[in-house]
């Protein structure tokens, strides 16, 4: 009994990511619970945005959002670490070299 | 790695300040003593509109009106920040509710107190609000990212309710006799459960050093309290009112307020269902989901229909 009253009709989780002005990228802001996209969206309008946080929202339900997994962080990231020629401090120039 | 590496990297991630995230590595007793913490806090959150819902209808002009709605709302806003924070936790929605509901978590005691007069919404902005804020801030940097994030979000939201709550206050203080003899007794009355919020001292406070040690709690129960109880005094002086507790004096040796004796028999009783209003609290919150379960289900099955009818075509998506 106990076992079908809870997550029987639960609904779906969603991810709100807000756009905080124009120019701006949408930000992850929170998540909530609605029957479907339209609803999501209303709600993260009354939930996220009662204070003018946004110009843009955007919903995506939780479930497909794919998330790397941080025990593979050192496999994923350090090779950037060796390959410090990507940034442009890696390269001495003479002084009189300007605006490059 | 062996779960011995697993918790040697974790402590170190807890010691280095680093922010533990919802797919890292957590011991059990994190995650339980988290979700434990922040449903508690979402369950207060949510029982908190009640007192105040019931003023609404009541509001003496339609400025305090819109200035309750605003902050009733802010409210359900930030139980639902809270519970979305705990469910990445790995725990449903639903369970969370069904915890509330049948009395297994507890939500701040406070609100099993009355609201017995229009002054009592100023002092629970000033007073409830206020050492909910204090309790918040530290929170900030909790070391779990998506409470500490909900945190952040909830304290900007929450200035304004401390605000609104000291301008009723000094209104009333600065009004007819009648009116300050008002505020006066709301003070006295919310003054001792406001100092319970912080939770039992430090000594009895069972869950404490390990949630201090973990960075969940970064200021313990006694230290809260203190730093609650020195701004207060200040204020007080502002609104003209009177202190509840004939024992308050400076320590310049502390260089804090010394304050009288806490009735914890009272905290622990309100905590064990006997309070004013736990009964009441509880029965309002059931019968409000309850009775919200036609809208639920008509949500859902709306989101059905429309589904099933664009997947045959019939509407342009």
């Amino acid at each position: 009994m106990e076992e079908q009253k809870i997550n029987k009709n639960e609904w779906p989780l969603w991810e709100v990511f807000i756009r905080s002005k124009a120019g701006l990228d949408h930000k992850h802001a929170g998540s909530l619970h609605a029957a479907d996209a339209q609803m999501a969206m209303e709600n993260a309008r009354d939930v996220y945005t009662r204070r003018m946080e946004g110009v843009s929202i955007w919903v995506v339900e939780s479930k497909y959002i794919h998330a790397s997994d941080p025990a593979e962080a050192e496999s994923l990231y350090d090779p950037a670490n060796d390959k410090i020629y990507r940034h442009p401090t890696f390269y001495n120039l003479p002084d009189e070299v300007k605006y490059m | 790695m062996t779960v011995h590496s697993f918790q040697a990297h974790f402590d170190d991630l807890i010691d280095r300040e680093v922010t533990i995230e919802p797919k890292d590595w957590m011991p059990d007793d994190y995650r339980k003593t988290l979700i434990r913490q922040i449903s508690q806090h979402a369950h207060s959150e949510i029982v908190g509109m009640l007192p105040e819902g019931n003023w609404i209808t009541r509001a003496p002009t339609l400025r305090r009106k819109a200035v309750l709605l605003a902050k009733v709302q802010d409210e359900a806003g930030h139980g639902l920040y809270l519970y979305s924070a705990a469910e990445t936790l790995g725990v449903s929605r639903d369970e969370l509710y069904d915890q509330l509901h049948s009395g297994k978590a507890k939500y701040s005691s406070i609100f099993n107190y009355p609201t017995l007069t229009w002054a009592d919404m100023g002092a629970i902005g000033w007073l409830v609000d206020g050492a909910a804020i204090m309790n918040q801030v530290p929170l900030c940097r909790t070391s779990y990212g998506p409470y500490a994030r909900a945190m952040v979000r909830v304290c900007k939201e929450e200035s304004f309710h401390q605000r609104q709550g000291f301008e009723i206050m000094l209104t009333l203080s600065k009004g007819t006799e009648i009116q300050k003899k008002m505020a006066q007794d709301s003070f006295n009355r919310w003054w001792w459960p406001s100092l319970m919020m912080f939770g039992p001292p430090d000594a009895e406070s069972p869950h404490t050093a390990q949630s201090v040690r973990w960075r969940i709690k970064r200021l313990t129960n006694d230290e809260l309290r203190q730093k609650f109880v020195d701004v207060t005094v200040e204020q007080a002086k502002v609104l003209d009112l009177e202190m509840p507790d004939k024992e308050i004096k400076w320590n310049e040796e502390r260089g804090h307020y010394d304050s009288g004796p806490i009735n914890w028999d009272e905290f622990w009783n309100v905590v064990k269902g006997n309070g004013p209003c736990n009964k009441q609290r509880l029965e309002t919150r059931k019968r409000a989901w309850e009775e919200g379960q036609w809208v639920r289900d008509a949500a859902t099955a709306h989101a059905e229909k429309w589904k099933a009818r664009k997947a045959k075509g019939a509407v342009a998506a």
